[in-house]
């Protein structure tokens, strides 16, 4: 469980940084604790992975990655956590899930891959294809973004 | 914006590891050989022109409690505005696409417990009018990674 100085510290970092030679020092001023304390207690949620990541989030279409495929396959069940692990590793697969399958819906491995082109998607999962033995894949391609937002947590 | 070989140096260092000491602009600065003020500078141009979204902490959802899901609706193109307005209304929603499939609407959602989520996508079909949801949350998560290498982007303006 998190405890109340936790919930709170998530609360600050989550609006953003205050653009301001010392920011740890504003924060730690509004949550009424020492500067120092502050940053020790950021640094023990980077290292326990309460903070996935601590930085800048960018958007990626501005940055020239403007095909963003989800490509889904069908996987034995069996060979699920292998092939999710192997396909994990590759460097331009930026997320990698199991998920259920369902009725009218055979995938259960999802991975994002992020390329210039969409070509350029294509080409690269035929290749994680060739590498992880599985024919039955499909990429979903996003045509619209109709939004895109980050959580806030602890705000009720 | 024009984003220039700085700027992107910049965002490289400041898209994960931000330095947490005293003074993290002037030592963002020292690596890049500007100063504190124009290293505060760019990030604010960076975040106006919204190629930063936000500087700060991403939370792993679960070890704070939350739990979440990816979820794909099949609407008919003339509903798409009504449908997504009633999705993108759920501060929990934090993505929402549109991709070429039969399901079309892909929205992940983040809540308190799986019983948030339920209530949720119940309001979802009701409100929606659509039935047919496919609920696709977790089993297992091999990688979330959410930096991207700028040496290979070529077109940044």
């Amino acid at each position: 469980m998190l405890t109340e100085l936790e919930k709170q510290i998530i609360r600050e970092l989550q609006q953003g940084l205050p653009l301001v030679e010392r920011p740890y020092l504003v924060i730690a001023q509004r949550l009424g604790i020492p500067e120092d304390e502050l940053m020790d207690k950021i640094n023990e949620m980077i290292g326990n992975g309460i903070i996935r990541r601590f930085g800048a989030a960018l958007r990626h279409q501005d940055l020239g990655y403007t095909a963003n495929a989800m490509v889904v396959w069908d996987v034995p069940e069996e060979q699920a956590s292998g092939t999710g692990r192997l396909l994990a590793g590759l460097a331009k697969v930026t997320h990698c899930y199991q998920r259920p399958r369902r009725p009218g819906w055979p995938y259960n491995i999802f991975t994002v891959i992020h390329g210039q082109t969409r070509d350029q998607c294509e080409q690269f999962a035929a290749v994680m294809a060739e590498k992880i033995g599985v024919s039955n894949y499909m990429l979903l391609f996003s045509t619209t973004e109709l939004k895109k937002s980050s959580m806030q947590y602890f705000i009720d | 914006m024009n984003v220039d070989q700085t700027d992107k140096h910049l965002l490289h260092i400041i898209q994960s590891n931000f330095p947490v000491v005293r003074r993290p602009f002037e030592e963002i600065g020292q690596h890049l050989g500007i100063s504190e003020q124009e290293v505060l500078e760019r990030i604010a141009r960076l975040q106006q022109a919204g190629i930063i979204r936000r500087l700060g902490g991403l939370f792993n959802s679960r070890k704070i409690g939350y739990t979440g899901t990816l979820c794909a609706l099949q609407v008919p193109e003339a509903d798409i505005d009504r449908v997504s307005q009633i999705i993108n209304g759920y501060p929990g929603i934090t993505h929402n696409y549109l991709r070429n499939h039969r399901y079309n609407m892909w929205f992940t959602l983040i809540a308190p417990s799986e019983q948030h989520i339920n209530t949720i996508l119940n309001e979802i079909k009701q409100k929606t009018g659509l039935a047919d949801l496919l609920n696709l949350p977790a089993v297992d998560i091999f990688k979330v990674r959410v930096n991207f290498n700028l040496s290979e982007v070529q077109n940044v303006d």
